[in-house]
């Protein structure tokens, strides 16, 4: 059985996956700000969210 | 700007020499038990050594061409670090377990120490690495050629006829070699390489930053006006995945590949497993990680853009990040620029030469070298220069290599379709790697097809093309495929066209590989060892936390007999009575032992033969054989120590029983010394008191009658003075015998003439001759008759006999007779007498103290002091001769001594 923290973050590197990937990226592909696509920013934004979710995890299970 | 090259390659110069000399500190500290590499962010960013000169130069020239489609090659990686604490600190796990070195042997030792799998991930690997090395080369020169086009420096080198990406070549091997072979041991950590390249880490971010700031802000007016620029100028399509110019299959494959590159590319085996000095370190570095490449890339687009926006051109998008300062006059940035992307450049090739040159020296062609009997390597002591000879040689190839690919090749394509081609490669190792922890089933034979078929696929569907876009093979091949044939179309196998070449390579090979390991897994049986090493890779995690896992498999009966083997046959007992008497029921050797019984053996063990060697022995005795030869030496290394010990220790027992038995007879002696010494003394004053008695008695009597007449005065005078002599004689025996036997006797050693001697003892002893009416015979030849003596004592052994012969002979009629003869290598005396001569019984008595022949036939009364013939007898044994009594022809007794020829003693001297 896996320890819980590795779970979680194997739990959300399946998230990070289906989030990086299609279908999900046809979706923001249909996302546009006047002209201009929004594919970079929603990819360095999930990637943000992604490396502060690991962040906490991770560090959150140190203090306990 | 002509000071610009020269600055760049100034700086560049002392920015090594800086490396150098941060390693070498790293390493001292390390040697010092202070390492300063031993936390998560000095890991993380030794890690980072993913970013190369692809992530620094290559990452904006495909974002100029692709947009967004330079990003799966990170976020791949991220990916990989959410799964740290899981599946990649299993593989640390393993590999700390089991002293793994490389890829290649962590593969090996996982298919039963097998030479095959060692040597073809080996070769794969290498060949894998001349791509991406390629790729550092083409991008330092690029870096190069750009500098000393701006900086006006062409004719420098035109002087030289230089081809700048063969000089950057051979300096960077130069700097490899010297870099990575400073050390031999490749089971240690680098320590100092892992500061220099965490340090490169921090160099070429900062200067990527630099340059990503100063595009954005210096050349725009921040993002928003670059993105309104970009519009304007009709690049919007870059930010959208259709500008990707990559399907969605292309996008998850090239993240799967990246991510697996991450872990498998030989330097990021490197750094994330075999240079890991805690597993703690992946806790922090699992989102730090991320975090470093998420940073590292977002100035990538704006640069892109902004080069791209102020007239550059897709194929030039390689270079953006150096030509943006240099165009715009910033000599200064460009030259950090350029210090930027030779960091990343030296780190990966620094770092990928020494994984690639251990795994073949360890791997590939010591096992091969070792094998080859006629060499007679295998008795060397020593094969450190032969080791790092063959690792140098290989830094060479791998960059010789990379750069014959780069002229070949390289010239023809860009930096990250090169990356591409060996992040396909090493993904080969991922099939037999990610069974090979997960599933016991997979065996050698499946580990060898697999990697074989998807490494010819790799060669096929993707280095082929390669060749073929360089121009090096024809254009049919890929675009009609051989023989025609379309259905064997490299980019389009068996028609899956559409794809992205990596990808399509990827996934043909991967596909290929996976389904071999499996399928030839379980058609083929394997070794007993491969099982064995399967399972303890797959429950690692068990077989490390608790021996529970021996449970039931190892019988009560082999773990008694190792114990016997190792401890003895009565530790072994005691401690079987011990946990026998703890059960309340005696073991049967059939039984299955339980963990806590193997535990104790082997804690036992431990402390017999050390932990490591205990472990492997238990572990063979639970389940045959996987103890390996290095292991098994090294056991027999430590056995025969603790032999070589018990075997001391048993001498010195020894010693010490002789030495006990020594004192015993030494206390033994003391004693009867002191027995002898008492009885002795006791003698003494015995003997001293008969003549004191009459001494004082004849004194008494002259006192208490003084008118006694003369004649009588004069005889009771005389009876004084003959006790006070005997007295005195006495005295100076015990005090002669004392020094003889104390060894204070101070012996006047000289050559003498026996028979000289001999005839001044019979003339000292005339008188007593004479009173005794004795007639003496004499025979002493006339030649010389040399021996070495105290002449001395030696007159007085002869006076001593012969008065004692005088003392025994009838009176009248008493004859004796003096004879000195050669007997071989001694002389021989005897004094020979007519007396009543000594019974057979008494013939060694009479040497002893105070031993007195009671019958002088004359007066009845012992005369002699009874130490007469003991000192004789010392005296003669000192000078190498023997004393003894025999019948004489005369009758009575005769008392004869013997002593060494002088030329004997100088011959036995000799």
């Amino acid at each position: 059985m896996l320890d819980r923290p590795v779970a979680r973050l194997a739990a959300l590197a399946l998230v990070a996956l289906v989030l990086f990937n299609f279908p999900t990226l046809a979706v923001v592909e249909r996302i546009v700000a006047g002209d201009v696509p929004l594919l970079p920013f929603y990819l360095f934004g999930v990637w943000a969210v992604v490396i502060g979710a690991a962040a906490w995890l991770i560090e959150r299970q140190g203090e306990e | 700007m002509g000071w610009l090259a020269p600055t760049a390659i100034l700086v560049s110069l002392l920015y090594l020499g800086l490396l150098f000399a941060l390693a070498s500190w790293g390493d001292r500290r390390a040697e010092a038990g202070r390492s300063v590499i031993a936390n998560p962010y000095v890991y993380t960013l030794s890690l980072a050594v993913y970013c190369t000169a692809w992530t620094y130069f290559g990452s904006v020239g495909v974002a100029a061409a692709q947009g967004a489609g330079f990003l799966p090659v990170y976020l791949g990686p991220t990916l990989l670090a959410l799964l740290f604490l899981g599946f990649v600190r299993k593989i640390l796990v393993i590999a700390k377990a089991y002293g793994i070195t490389s890829i290649a042997d962590f593969a090996s030792a996982r298919y039963g120490k097998s030479g095959a799998v060692a040597g073809l991930v080996t070769i794969v690997a290498l060949v894998g690495s001349i791509p991406y090395i390629s790729l550092q080369l083409k991008a330092v020169a690029t870096g190069v050629g750009l500098l000393i086009a701006h900086g006006g420096g062409q004719d420098v080198l035109a002087g030289i006829g230089a081809d700048t990406a063969l000089i950057v070549t051979v300096l960077l091997a130069a700097f490899s070699i010297l870099f990575g072979t400073r050390h031999i041991d490749a089971t240690e950590h680098h320590q100092g390489m892992v500061l220099a390249i965490a340090f490169e880490s921090i160099v070429k971010l900062f200067c990527f930053l630099a340059v990503g700031l100063f595009v954005t802000w210096g050349l725009f007016g921040g993002p928003f006006d670059l993105l309104a620029r970009a519009g304007e100028a009709g690049l919007s399509d870059r930010l959208a995945f259709t500008g990707t110019r990559l399907g969605a299959a292309d996008w998850f494959v090239l993240t799967l590949l990246s991510g697996l590159a991450a872990l498998l590319l030989p330097r990021q085996f490197q750094v994330v497993v075999i240079e890991n000095l805690d597993i703690a370190h992946l806790k922090r570095a699992s989102w730090l990680f991320p975090l470093y490449l998420f940073v590292i890339n977002l100035f990538v687009l704006p640069i892109a853009l902004g080069g791209l926006i102020l007239g550059g051109t897709v194929g030039e998008a390689d270079s953006f990040v150096l030509a943006l300062p240099l165009v715009h006059g910033q000599s200064w940035l460009a030259i950090f620029a350029f210090l930027g992307g030779l960091s990343a450049a030296t780190a990966m090739v620094i770092v990928e030469t020494v994984a690639v040159s251990t795994m073949i020296s360890n791997d590939l062609v010591m096992p091969i070298l070792l094998r080859m009997k006629g060499l007679g390597l295998a008795r060397k002591p020593d094969l450190t220069r032969l080791i790092l000879g063959v690792r140098r040689a290989g830094i060479l190839l791998a960059l010789l290599g990379g750069y014959l690919f780069f002229q070949g090749v390289g010239e023809a394509m860009g930096l990250v379709s090169i990356g591409y081609i060996a992040f396909a490669g090493v993904a080969q190792f991922a099939p037999l790697l990610v069974l090979g922890i997960a599933w016991k089933g997979a065996n050698r034979n499946g580990a060898v097809a697999g990697l074989l078929a998807g490494f010819l696929v790799w060669l096929y569907t993707l280095v082929l093309p390669s060749f073929v876009t360089a121009g090096m093979l024809p254009q049919s091949l890929v675009a009609e495929g051989p023989f025609g044939l379309d259905l064997l179309r490299p980019t389009a196998l068996f028609g899956l066209a559409g794809l992205n070449p990596v990808a399509h390579c990827a996934i043909w090979s991967l596909s290929v590989n996976t389904g071999l390991v499996v399928l030839v897994s379980l058609l083929t049986r394997p070794s007993d060892l491969e099982r064995l090493q399967a399972i303890l890779f797959v429950d690692v995690e068990q077989s490390r936390r608790t021996p529970r896992l021996w449970r039931g498999e190892a019988k009560v009966g082999a773990l008694e007999e190792l114990l016997v083997r190792f401890l003895g046959r009565p530790a072994a007992e005691a401690i079987w009575r011990e946990e026998a008497a703890r059960r309340g029921r005696p073991l049967g050797p059939e039984e299955p032992a339980d963990a806590r019984l193997v535990e104790r053996a082997e804690r036992q063990l431990a402390r017999a033969i050390g932990a490591a060697s205990a472990r492997a022995v238990v572990a063979s005795a639970v389940r045959g054989e996987t103890v390996g030869p290095d292991t098994l030496m090294e056991i027999l290394d430590e056995t025969q120590k603790v032999l070589e010990y018990s075997r001391r220790l048993e001498q010195k027992s020894h010693e010490l029983e002789a030495a006990t038995a020594e004192l015993r007879r030494a206390n033994e002696r003391l004693r009867e010394l002191d027995r002898l010494k008492d009885d002795f003394l006791a003698t003494v004053s015995h003997e001293l008191r008969t003549p004191l008695t009459s001494i004082r008695s004849f004194s008494e009597i002259l006192l208490d009658n003084p008118d006694l007449d003369a004649e009588e005065r004069a005889h009771f005078l005389r009876i004084i003075t003959s006790e006070s002599e005997r007295l005195t004689r006495l005295i100076n025996d015990v005090l002669d015998l004392s020094k003889i036997e104390s060894g204070r006797m101070d012996w006047q050693v000289a050559p003498a003439d026996l028979g000289e001697l001999v005839r001044a003892a019979i003339r000292a002893g005339q008188g007593i001759l004479t009173e005794r009416g004795v007639a003496l015979e004499v025979a002493i030849p006339a030649e010389p008759t040399p021996v070495v003596c105290d002449r001395d004592r030696i007159v007085q052994v002869v006076l001593n006999l012969l008065s004692n012969a005088c003392k025994f002979v009838p009176r009248p009629g008493g004859r004796v007779r003096v004879e000195l003869r050669r007997r071989g290598a001694v002389f021989e005396v005897r004094v020979e007498d007519n007396g009543p001569g000594v019974p057979p019984s008494q013939r060694e008595a009479v040497f002893e103290k105070f031993h007195q022949l009671t019958g002088d036939l004359n007066t009845q009364k012992p005369t002699g002091t009874g130490l007469g013939l003991t000192i004789s007898r010392q005296i003669v044994e000192r000078f190498g001769g023997r004393i003894w009594v025999e019948d004489s022809t005369l009758g009575g007794a005769a008392l004869c001594f013997t002593l060494p020829v002088a030329e004997e003693v100088a011959a036995l001297a000799a």
